[in-house]
């Protein structure tokens, strides 16, 4: 896959971190950590275990905060806003471990996020199905994650596979222009693993996705870029043939991978 | 084909969404049994009408227990609210109850939006103490205001006029009417915020504020929401006591009320809004039985239902539920 | 003014006494034991029944009152509270509610609801003058007593291996019990010492905070103001904040006698839109 050279004006810049620092106590989980991500990219960013790939991300979208640095959604400061806002200013994410909601169907997870992102969050008096282009929507995004078929039964009692659908078919259901895909392969049965491939593959183009993954597999089907983390610092970014072929990578990921 | 695909699964959504949202034959059951009971027990109409402000105040803290997943230890504060507002409109000339009604709605919504802030900053045990706060330093004021609020007294001759032409009888006809209608109006508007896109999100903040806020709910903000609106229906309970007992005292602002409240809520169970109209009837018919046997140690037994209820699973009703539901079903069970 | 510095001093140590074993329960066993003050009555009951009626000295009265608490402590955490701890806030705060009521009407059922003074001895009675200060000797016994707690509380949780313990399961359950340490032993005997603690502090105060069957409901804003602003930390926390809290309360009782009871709330209200987190507690990590 080639690398296109791409203009580095604002409006190209989907999602970036400038300098981006996290502590805890004495401990730096997030090292200075400047990412770019372009307009449309397939992003990834990998890293060992305890790199820090998933503080990054509660920065990101705002479940924490960062110690020092500023976050830029589409050349505009969201270091302050907080989660719910960044999602409505098109920023989406799912989760490692599900976080679903477990009581209700998946007709009223997505049909949440959607009333949600059409601006009807607010509306007490009538009901979600009132809106035909909530239910258009609905629909839509449900069939488009095969989870028509399920639409009514409680979301704890589907299987593995579908739940880790509807994690991202919740998300996609905020119409986001940048999505986080956290490791959304995580845990899903050889039989069902498919299904999400397929459904990463066939995310809209103009939806920029960072995925943060640590199956290479995965990785190298789907990315055009990679950025590597190590102990919360960027280590490098590159393409995907810059990236398997760079020494250092090799050492502190790769060959880790290698021992299992 | 595809279009028609698209438009069969939109019929399927459309029919499970209405489904999810609609009337099912044992609620219309509950209310004719509510309606029925009225003419049933013409001799019972002070004690069905206390069991009705119960249900409303219980009511009012599912909505922020069960649906926001707020625990409070002080909301009497709002029922108190309710009440004294109620009851000392009326010593400034205004006696017709339905203003009175909203007099003490307004007074109750500001209450709750003002501590709202409060009390939903920190962890469960922030929100306890707030809450409990809110209600002892309201107690503490209505103690010490005596000349309006007739202090340890409490709130005496009080002049309701008639409401809507009907004056309050002393068998209570009149007030277990006044309270059932505003009971059931009230039920019929948390049944559709229940429903809506407000509701819905309510419901994904308590089950997982994480995951609610990552599609974009401003979480406090509606939890701001239904505590003011929880804080509003208590202030209604309030007033209805004082209005159709024409008395406020110390006690509808009382540690007791708060702790009795969340009883009810526990035995009905949280979160579906029949929750606390059940756990109202049973904790008041509990409450008579009870303490008519034992008139000063009622709380022993109340407490004992309590611990009970916890430690063998507060979602009794429910399984009794299942279990009637297992063995009507023919065919099934044993 | 100094005078009422040191009655208020006197008062905040009590009730850290009182307060303290309801925050190490807290912070290690993420327990909110509103029924904490019960262990509190229980004390000031038992030495009520045996200085009054039995004739006890009041110095055997205190330690005794140590004894049976923790005992009872001992008694509730294995048969109640173990049941508990890894249910919901709402479902422990419901049975701590219950089990409030029930205690409430079984001591009103045996004593009375009446007020109960324990019987001390005349040279406690004494008041004196000290560099212009009126000392109260018995709030002078409650400094050096509630003082000596303190103090030693602090040597044991940072000084011994048991201390250190503790601290390790407050720090991380799972990670104190990898290491070997048995966590439920730990708990155990804290929950001990933490009720023998509020019987002691109970029969210690029943003098000052009075001793009737509503006690538990009625000092359950107190503890839970010295846990939340103090924090579960360390007890340094809640130490200041009982301190804080007594001094404030004291004061404003004395200074602004219409008002004074508000000014706690006050108090309360501004530490938390100042720190949610409380003044010394340390931000949730879990």
């Amino acid at each position: 896959m080639s690398d296109a050279p791409l203009s580095d004006a604002p409006r190209d810049i989907a999602l970036q971190t400038v300098n981006l620092f996290r502590n805890f106590g004495g401990l730096t989980a997030t090292n200075d950590v400047s990412l770019t991500l372009r307009r449309g990219e397939r992003h990834a960013l990998i890293g060992p275990n305890g790199a820090g790939k998933t503080t990054l991300i509660n920065l990101l979208t705002g479940v924490l905060r960062p110690s020092s640095g500023r976050i830029l959604l589409e050349g505009e400061d969201i270091t302050e806003a907080r989660a719910d806002e960044r999602v409505r200013r098109g920023l989406a994410r799912t989760f490692q471990i599900n976080q679903l909601f477990a009581a209700m169907t998946p007709l009223e997870g997505v049909g949440m996020a959607v009333s949600q992102t059409k601006g009807k969050g607010w509306e007490f008096w009538r009901s979600v199905g009132h809106s035909r282009p909530v239910i258009d929507e609905i629909v839509e995004v449900l069939d488009r994650f095969g989870l028509c078929d399920v639409m009514g039964e409680k979301i704890s009692s589907l299987p593995y596979g579908k739940q880790r659908l509807l994690e991202i078919a919740m998300a996609i259901a905020c119409r986001p222009r940048v999505l986080l895909l956290d490791e959304p392969a995580a845990g899903v049965p050889e039989g069902e693993r498919e299904d999400i491939l397929d459904v990463v593959a066939k995310l809209p183009e103009d939806v920029t996705v960072l995925l943060i993954e640590h199956d290479m597999d995965l990785v190298f089907r789907f990315a055009s870029r990679i950025s590597v983390l190590v102990s919360g610092a960027l280590l490098t970014a590159g393409t995907v043939d810059e990236i398997s072929t760079d020494p250092r990578v090799r050492a502190v990921y790769l060959g880790e991978a290698d021992h299992g | 084909m595809t279009t028609q695909r698209i438009a069969t699964l939109r019929l399927q959504a459309v029919g499970l969404h209405d489904r999810l949202s609609a009337w099912h034959w044992s609620e219309y059951l509950f209310w004719v049994l509510v309606a029925a009971s009225y003419f049933l027990f013409p001799s019972r109409h002070l004690l069905m009408n206390e069991i009705a402000i119960l249900a409303l105040f219980s009511l009012s803290l599912d909505l922020i227990l069960g649906y926001a997943g707020v625990i409070s230890l002080g909301h009497a504060a709002f029922f108190g609210l309710g009440a004294y507002t109620a009851g000392i409109i009326t010593k400034f000339g205004v006696t017709d109850p339905l203003i009175g009604l909203g007099c003490a709605t307004l007074a109750a919504t500001a209450l709750g939006l003002a501590t709202s802030f409060l009390a939903l900053r920190g962890s469960d045990l922030t929100r306890l103490m707030v809450t409990l706060g809110v209600a002892l330093v309201l107690y503490e004021i209505a103690n010490r205001l005596g000349w309006l609020t007739g202090g340890a007294d409490g709130l005496q001759g009080m002049d309701v006029g008639p409401i809507l032409g009907f004056d309050f009888d002393i068998f209570g006809a009149v007030a277990n009417a006044y309270s059932l209608i505003v009971l059931f109006v009230l039920f019929l508007i948390a049944r559709r915020v229940v429903h809506s896109p407000f509701g819905w999100s309510l419901r994904a903040i308590r089950d997982n504020p994480l995951r609610a806020a990552a599609i974009g709910v401003p979480v406090r903000g509606r939890l701001v929401a239904v505590y003011t609106l929880g804080a509003a229906y208590a202030g209604v309970a309030g007033a209805l006591l004082a209005q159709t007992t024409q008395f406020a005292s110390l006690d509808v602002l009382a540690f007791h009320r708060s702790a009795d409240v969340l009883l009810m809520v526990t035995i009905g169970g949280v979160g579906y809004l029949y929750g606390g109209l059940i756990g109202a009837l049973v904790f008041k018919i509990m409450q008579d039985t009870l303490s008519n046997l034992t008139p000063q140690y009622w709380e022993f037994w109340i407490g004992l239902v309590l611990v009970v209820l916890v430690l063998g699973g507060r979602d009794w009703l429910e399984r009794l539920a299942a279990l009637v539901a297992r063995r009507t079903r023919p065919g099934a069970g044993r | 003014m100094l005078t009422n510095l040191f009655d208020g001093f006197a008062y905040g140590m009590l009730l850290f006494v009182l307060a303290c074993g309801l925050a190490v329960t807290l912070g290690l066993m993420n327990l909110v034991n509103l029924a904490h003050g019960a262990f509190a009555m229980a004390g000031g009951y038992v030495c009520m029944i045996l200085v009054n009626r039995h004739g006890v000295p009041f110095f055997a009265g205190l330690p005794i009152a140590f004894i049976v608490c923790a005992a009872l402590g001992v008694v509730a955490e294995r048969l109640l509270y173990t049941h508990i701890y890894r249910r919901s806030h709402l479902d422990q705060v419901l049975f701590c509610i219950g089990l409030i009521f029930m205690v409430d009407a079984v001591v009103d059922y045996f004593q009375g609801p009446q007020q109960q003074f324990i019987n001390i001895p005349d040279f406690l009675k004494d008041r004196f003058e000290f560099l212009g200060v009126s000392v109260g000797a018995y709030r002078l016994l409650i400094i050096g007593v509630c003082g000596l707690i303190a103090v030693s509380l602090q040597l044991v949780l940072t000084r011994t291996r048991f201390g250190s313990r503790l601290r390790a399961a407050v720090d991380d359950r799972r990670v104190a019990r990898g290491m070997g340490i048995n966590v439920d032993l730990v708990f155990m005997l804290t929950f001990a010492v933490g009720s023998g603690l509020a019987g002691l502090g109970g029969a210690l105060g029943a003098e000052i905070l009075g001793l009737d069957p509503t006690f538990p409901l009625k000092y359950m804003i107190y503890f839970l103001i010295v846990v939340t602003v103090g924090g579960t930390a360390s007890i340094t926390g809640p130490f200041l904040a009982s301190l804080l809290l007594g001094v404030a309360d004291v004061a404003g009782k004395y200074y602004i006698p219409d008002f004074g009871a508000f000014v706690i709330y006050t108090v309360m209200i501004l530490v938390l839109i100042w720190r949610p987190q409380g003044l010394f507690g340390r931000v949730a990590t879990r």
